[in-house]
């Protein structure tokens, strides 16, 4: 039972890591710097809406068979059965969401937009490689669709972190001020959460490789990394930046005011 | 009195005679990022068709937009761009000596040959 409950946290987690970093790149949509770019980041927002739905959808029906082992995550009235992509996404209250931090903070400029998006999908890169071997299969092959859209946004993201970093004075400064302002959140991507059991999970690992490739691509771009800084955390348990109650009022909105609306 | 007359081709945007938007020498578009034509194949086999144009600050920014503008449904397999300055159109003044000729010559078109139905893509 506490295998199942862990397992439906930890698709929660990724779904809302997905629905909450989708939404924030949504935000760019009509406000890119150019055209082409605003059609790109609008894009990725997309693919982060459809990981998220796949992985809710996934956690929808495990709910669904087992209510009683969900029951425990819901604080009380919020808990809707039967438990639907939407009833998770638009139903479920700031506590009951756990994705991490860095998903949640503003968008900020440019730099920071792209360097959260690099930070975060080389992280996701690398976590969704290890859920291939998940022994749930719809799990591996949620994944296995998810690799190759990250692939995509981790090559986006770092050509703009190369190109800024690399670029005008101006340009680097912005991404050097981004990295202090996000490098924080970053300690939180590689603290393993409570149900993260599978057994196919290796955290230590993740970190290697995202170091191995951040550092990479800061030294070609120039950029120097934060040896130490505080680590903002608390995401996975539903401990939240106050960016994140703004971000589900607007998403929420509908649904709470007018309950089962349908377009 | 004498007028300048500033002639714009497809692919020039805003310059007089220099193409497409060169941002070493014209301060004004400076930070106007050049213009790429983009071709499309849109599956193996077929050739590449023009699909568009868009702007990007280099030729792999240009493909990427072009993945990111063009290809969203599935459109196509590979992908071509060319900054639009490097194309060189023929003048539309010369359309009557260059196209006009043809018209009486139905000889040259081939359509007195019977294909058979297992080819396509004629």
């Amino acid at each position: 039972m506490a295998t199942m409950k862990n397992e439906i946290d930890f698709l929660l987690h990724l779904a809302d890591n997905a629905l909450i970093i989708g939404h924030r790149n949504s935000e760019w949509c009509g406000h890119g710097p150019i055209l082409e770019q605003d059609i790109a980041i609008t894009n990725i927002a997309l693919d982060y809406i459809g990981q998220a739905r796949n992985f809710y959808q996934h956690a929808a029906v495990l709910i669904n068979q087992e209510p009683t082992s969900f029951g425990a995550t819901q604080t009380g009235n919020d808990l809707v059965l039967p438990a639907t992509e939407d009833s998770l996404a638009y139903l479920r209250d700031v506590r009951e969401f756990k994705n991490l931090l860095i998903t949640e903070i503003p968008n900020g400029d440019w730099a920071q937009t792209t360097l959260r998006l690099f930070l975060l999908s080389v992280f996701q890169l690398q976590l969704y490689t290890q859920l291939l071997q998940h022994s749930d299969a719809q799990v591996a092959a949620i994944a296995e669709k998810s690799i190759k859209e990250m692939n995509y946004h981790v090559k986006w993201s770092q050509d703009w972190v190369l190109r800024l970093g690399d670029g005008t004075e101006e340009s680097k400064q912005r991404m050097q001020i981004a990295i202090e302002s996000i490098w924080a959140y970053t300690g939180e991507l590689f603290i393993q959460p409570e149900f993260a059991t599978a057994a196919c999970i290796n955290y230590a690992d993740i970190q290697t490789a995202w170091n191995k490739k951040v550092s990479a691509v800061f030294e070609e771009a120039g950029l120097s990394i934060l040896s130490k800084t505080f680590v903002q955390k608390g995401g996975a348990e539903g401990m939240h930046t106050e960016h994140l109650g703004y971000i589900l009022a607007e998403m929420q909105y509908l649904q709470r005011a007018y309950p089962n609306s349908e377009w | 009195m004498s007028f300048h007359i500033n002639k714009l081709y497809y692919g020039d945007y805003g310059e007089s005679k220099n193409g497409a938007a060169d941002i070493s020498t014209n301060q004004n578009n400076a930070a106007e990022w050049p213009l790429w034509e983009v071709f499309i194949r849109s599956k193996q086999g077929l050739d590449h068709k023009h699909a568009g144009s868009l702007h990007a600050a280099d030729a792999a920014m240009a493909i990427e937009n072009a993945r990111d503008v063009y290809t969203r449904r599935m459109e196509g397999v590979s992908i071509w761009v060319v900054e639009s300055k490097y194309i060189h159109a023929s003048n539309p003044d010369e359309a009557g000596a260059l196209y006009d000729p043809a018209n009486d010559k139905a000889y040259r078109h081939p359509t007195f040959y019977d294909l058979p139905e297992e080819v396509k893509y004629m």
